[in-house]
This record gives C-alpha cells, sequence and structure tokens, in this order.
C-alpha cells in the first residue's frame, strides 16, 4: 500500500466513519434509555436525507445549492426528523413498554417497515439526486486531493457529537437521562418525567440520524429508499466495537468501524464487493471476544 | 440440566387433542388432498406457494414462537439449503435426495456461526446480527462463481422418487404437502418433547429457567438450528421445483414475509401459524396491482397486528 493509497483511505475512511458515528450514537442512545435496539433508526437517517433533499431542493430556489442551502436543510431536516422520532416513539413504542421483549422488537420492526415502505410508496423506488455547488477548492497532500467540504463535513459531525456529549453529561436533561438508563423506575421516584426524557432521546436520537443522512446525501449526491437499511447494520455494528449505551464509545466506533472498512475493503484479497462481509465479520468476531465493546459496560438481559 | 420438568404453567402447556381445532384441522387436510384434481394450474401454484410458507413459518415459529427469539434472516437459511442442493445436482450430478441431509448440515453449521456467539448475549443482538446475516447470505451468493453469482444458478436436476420423475406442478403440490405434513409433526412432537418444554421456560422467564437447570444458551441454539434445518429442507425442494434460483429469491422481504406468517396467525400455535402462513401466501396474489404500495401494506398489518392485536388472527382461547 503506497503513501497516497494509505491517505486516501483514511480521508475515506474518516467521512465514512463520522456518519457511522453520527447514527450509531442515536442508537446507543436510545439503547441506553429504555433497553431497545430502535430498529427504525436506519430508516429515520434514510428519512432525514430525503426530508433535507425536500428543503434543499425549495431554499435552492432562493439561496442557491450552495452552503446556506446545505445547512437549511440540515437544520429544518434534524427539527422536523427529530419530532418524527418523538412521534414514533409515542405511538409505537410507548404503548408497548411493558409487553414482552419478543412483541417490543417486533413492533420496532413495524415501525422500520412503515417508515421504509412509505419512502418507497412514495418515491416508486427512484434514486433522487441531491445536486449540491460546493465546490472541488482544498488542499494538496502529496498526490491526494482533500477537499474543504470534506473537512468541514467530518468537522460538523464532531461538534455535532460533541455538542451531544457535553448536553448528556452537562446538563440536567442529560443527567435526567443518565438516571433512567440506570434506573427507570427509581427515577420516576425521584420526581423525574421518564415519558419526557425518553421523549428527549428520541429526539436528539434521530436528529443526529438526520444530520447524519442530509451530509451523507450531499455528499454522495444522491438519495434512495433503501440507504437506510445497511447503514443502521452498519451503525449497531459501531455502535458494538465501541461499547452499546456509551456515548463516546459510539463515537470511537463509528470512525474505527470507516478506517477498517476502508483500509479492509482496500486489502488485494478483500476487493470492495466483499467490504459489507467483512464488516459484519467485524461484528461477528467482536460479539464473540468483546462483547461489551471498547469502552462499554457488561451488556445485562432485563428481567 | 435436572431430570424432568414435571409442571408446566397451564398457559404454556400445548393441548392438542381439542375438537375445535382437529375437526377444522382435518377438513382442511382433506381439501387439501384433492386440491389438485379440481384447480387450475394458477390455483395449484398458489396452494404450492401456501404450502412452502407454511413450512417455513412452522421453521421459524419454532424460533420465534416457541424460543422466543427473533430471526430476522430465517430466509438465509432457506437460502442455504436451496444453494446447497442446487449446486450439488447442478454441478457435480448428485441425487437429489442425497442432497438434504448435506444441505442440513450445511444449515447447522450457518446456524452454530451466527447463533453461539449471539446467542449468550441479549436476544435484541440476535435480531440484528440475523438481518445481517440473511444480507451476507445474499451478497456471498451474488459474488461468487460457484452459486452464478448475480443472475443466479440454473439447470437444478428435478428430483426422481421410485423411477417416477417430479415435474409438474401437481407433483411438487404433493411433495410440498407431504414436507408440510412432517414438519407439522415434528412441531407437535418437539413441543411436547423435553427440548420443547425447556423452550417455553426460557422464553417465559430466562432466569427462573436457568434457575431450575436448563442451560439456556443450550436451549436456544437448539431452537435456532432446528428452525435453520427446516428452512434448509424446504430450500431444497423449493431449488428442485423452480430448477433455477438467484439471490433475489432470499432478500430481507421473504425473511419479513416469513416472520409476518407466524405472528399473523398466532405466535407459537400450529394452527395460527399455518393460517398465517396461508394468508402470507394469498398477499402477494391480491396485491398484485398494489406496486410499490405492497411493502407498506405488509408494514401496516404487521405493526397493527402487534398493538391491536398481539396474540394474532387466531389466538389461543385458554391463556
Amino acid at each position: 500500500m503506497t503513501l497516497d493509497l494509505l491517505i486516501q483511505q483514511l480521508v475515506n475512511g474518516l467521512i465514512v466513519g463520522s456518519f457511522y458515528a453520527l447514527i450509531a450514537l442515536g442508537y446507543s442512545m436510545v439503547f441506553g434509555v429504555i433497553k431497545l435496539l430502535n430498529f427504525a433508526h436506519g430508516d429515520i437517517y434514510m428519512n432525514g436525507a430525503f426530508v433535507g433533499l425536500i428543503v434543499f431542493s425549495f431554499v435552492g430556489i432562493w439561496v442557491g445549492n450552495g452552503w446556506l442551502g446545505v445547512v437549511c436543510a440540515l437544520l429544518v431536516s434534524m427539527l422536523a426528523v427529530g419530532l418524527l422520532g418523538v412521534i414514533i416513539e409515542r405511538f409505537a413504542y410507548r404503548p408497548m413498554r411493558n409487553a414482552p421483549r419478543l412483541s417490543i422488537l417486533i413492533t420496532a420492526l413495524g415501525a422500520s417497515m412503515v417508515l421504509n415502505g412509505t419512502a418507497l410508496a412514495l418515491t416508486g423506488g427512484r434514486h433522487y439526486a441531491f445536486n449540491t455547488d460546493l465546490g472541488f477548492a482544498g488542499v494538496d497532500i502529496s498526490t491526494v486531493h482533500i477537499t474543504y467540504t470534506q473537512m468541514v463535513l467530518v468537522a460538523a459531525s464532531i461538534a455535532l457529537m460533541a455538542g451531544m456529549q457535553a448536553f448528556v453529561s452537562r446538563t440536567m436533561y442529560g443527567k435526567a437521562m443518565r438516571a433512567v438508563s440506570i434506573d427507570m423506575g427509581a427515577s420516576r421516584l425521584m420526581g423525574i418525567d421518564v415519558d419526557r426524557v425518553i421523549a428527549l432521546t428520541f429526539f436528539m436520537g434521530s436528529a443526529l440520524a438526520a444530520g447524519g443522512g442530509v451530509m451523507a446525501g450531499a455528499y454522495y449526491g444522491s438519495v434512495h429508499f433503501f440507504m437506510g437499511f445497511i447503514m443502521g447494520l452498519k451503525a449497531f455494528t459501531a455502535a458494538v466495537i465501541g461499547g452499546i449505551g456509551s456515548v463516546p464509545g459510539a463515537m470511537l466506533g463509528g470512525l474505527l468501524l470507516g478506517l477498517l472498512e476502508a483500509f479492509g475493503s482496500s486489502l488485494p484479497f478483500v476487493g470492495s464487493e466483499w467490504r459489507d462481509v467483512f464488516v459484519f465479520g467485524t461484528l461477528i468476531l467482536f460479539l464473540v471476544f468483546k462483547p461489551t465493546g471498547l469502552l462499554g459496560r457488561s451488556v445485562v438481559e432485563r428481567v | 440440566m435436572i431430570d424432568e420438568v414435571r409442571t408446566m404453567p397451564t398457559a404454556v402447556q400445548p393441548q392438542l387433542m381439542r375438537w375445535s381445532v382437529v375437526l377444522p384441522g382435518l377438513a382442511a387436510l382433506a381439501a387439501a388432498l384433492v386440491l389438485p384434481q379440481f384447480a387450475n394450474g394458477y390455483v395449484t401454484e398458489v396452494a404450492t406457494t401456501a404450502l412452502l410458507y407454511v413450512v417455513l413459518c412452522l421453521g421459524l415459529n419454532i424460533v420465534v414462537g416457541y424460543a422466543g427469539l427473533l430471526d430476522l434472516g430465517y430466509a438465509a437459511f432457506f437460502a442455504v439449503g436451496a444453494y446447497t442442493s442446487g449446486i450439488l445436482t447442478a454441478e457435480f450430478g448428485f441425487n437429489f435426495w442425497l442432497t438434504i441431509p448435506v444441505a442440513m448440515a450445511a444449515a447447522c453449521v450457518a446456524g452454530i456461526i451466527i447463533g453461539a456467539p449471539t446467542l449468550r448475549l441479549r436476544s435484541d443482538y440476535l435480531a440484528i446480527v440475523t438481518l445481517g446475516f440473511g444480507e451476507i447470505v445474499r451478497i456471498i451468493a451474488r459474488n461468487l462463481d460457484i452459486t452464478g453469482g448475480a443472475s443466479g444458478l440454473i439447470g437444478i436436476e428435478r428430483p426422481e422418487i421410485f423411477g417416477f420423475r417430479l415435474m409438474q406442478v401437481q407433483h411438487f403440490y404433493y411433495a410440498f404437502l407431504v414436507l408440510a405434513l412432517l414438519t407439522a409433526f415434528v412441531c407437535l412432537s418437539v413441543e411436547r418433547s423435553r427440548m420443547g418444554r425447556a423452550w417455553f421456560y426460557v422464553r417465559y422467564d430466562e432466569d427462573a429457567a436457568a434457575g431450575i437447570g436448563i442451560n439456556r444458551v443450550t436451549a436456544k441454539l437448539q431452537a435456532y438450528m432446528m428452525g435453520a434445518v427446516i428452512a434448509s429442507v424446504a430450500g431444497c425442494l423449493y431449488a428442485a421445483k423452480m430448477t433455477a434460483i438467484s439471490p433475489e429469491s432470499f432478500t430481507f422481504n421473504q425473511s419479513l414475509l416469513i416472520l409476518l406468517g407466524v405472528v399473523l396467525g398466532g405466535i407459537g400455535r400450529i394452527p395460527g401459524v399455518v393460517l398465517g402462513a396461508v394468508l402470507v401466501a394469498l398477499l402477494p396474489e391480491v396485491l398484485r396491482g398494489a406496486g410499490t404500495y405492497r411493502p407498506l401494506v405488509t408494514a401496516v398489518a404487521l405493526l397493527a397486528i402487534m398493538l391491536f392485536r398481539p396474540n394474532g388472527l387466531w389466538p389461543d382461547k385458554r391463556v
């Protein structure tokens, strides 16, 4: 592997990794608070990309296809899809909160399928172009060209995640979130409005996924109803690698998985068509040897 | 493990000889036996698909209904069976019947690779890992040469039995009917076996089950592998019927349809699962004009059942 290829894959890995990290974070937060793997999370990411594209197309009429448009799309999509997350929690997950584990999981799956099926029905399964005009200016390291867009993208995801970490560790609501994740019943007795905290967690997790969706859509230039499926799986893998339930773990896991994937698929005997198999193999290995992940605590089945 | 699990809560004790189940069951069986004599090719074709789904749903029901594990990649084992049998007959000239034990062994190995690491962990992990597994099997089938790549495998041998070659839809209809009855018989016996009782305990309360000496990981793995084996046998027969298989027959949607069949009729109960399987097989025929709205209809059906009728359309009245 030459130095150029190394740098190129490092850049690719960091970008993909920051998308994974943003989505893994939502998985992890929701899991931490209600101990449920939110299957719909990948579809929320997809919905975020679509809402972003719609906003972008409307706003583009006035502000053009540049940075301002992308930022507008990002903010509106995060807000709207965050609310969508709250609605899903209210109507699909809350009624099931005391149901048997299997019913909760199937309901979560159903919610995911409804989002996905709606997107398919509305778009007819077409790919939509997300044509941005962000320019290709940037810096050259050796022969590798790194655009400012790529740098801003990674920086923006890190900023979002850092904001999230600050929220969870510094604010009153963050404290309530952590309390609920440790003991829901006791939190209620201490006067915490548990329903509200859960709704807030869904809002923030979904908003992050939507942010990831808009950025990924704008970066790759294409949006598709099925884009959330594999993304959800990989974000889950990232969350497991970092340690599910842990906020810094999700970031670490996401970036690590992005790098692993970038370098793994450039190995001569792996090849890009085996990329997903490679990621899945990593997941299985982690589950065998380090199921708690790199930064997580022990995983105990809810009784 | 203790010697015997003596008493069961009545709610989980399988009761078989109830007229409300036996009579419709016999009637359905009689109707199934004579159906191809009266029906045209189209109806027989749909009925054959329905029987295929009965087998698959009964198999998945062991995993989901009996052991309470969510498997989202069940079609992968169906694919393992179909491809194993297809490759062995088409590429290596094996006799169809000899490929069945090989396919069963392959499904067992795949079941252990996926099940052994994940079943020790939270049940959610299994759900998402099986989801990934379903995709991976499809990707592998698309990228290998021996599986025929994206265009699939063609020229799979039609099976022969006592010098009679299964050719027409009717022949495969009866073959699938036999397989469905065999599967139902296996499910009935396993339900009442020691293993089946262990599954019921694990499903109702894992910790209590561990407390009375049931090894819960072993119990779950047994259920998972038994489901895998049933799907692989169904896959063998499916490959023989189609004579050509491609990765697109084994998508995530296929797994979802099978799961919907289990959930729709009534999780854990053989009559309910059979009903659900038949409904799922009819779904594409009913929704023929729906086009891209089809997955949404499936999804809404699943969600509505879980939220408003969690015990299915034909629930157990005793519970």
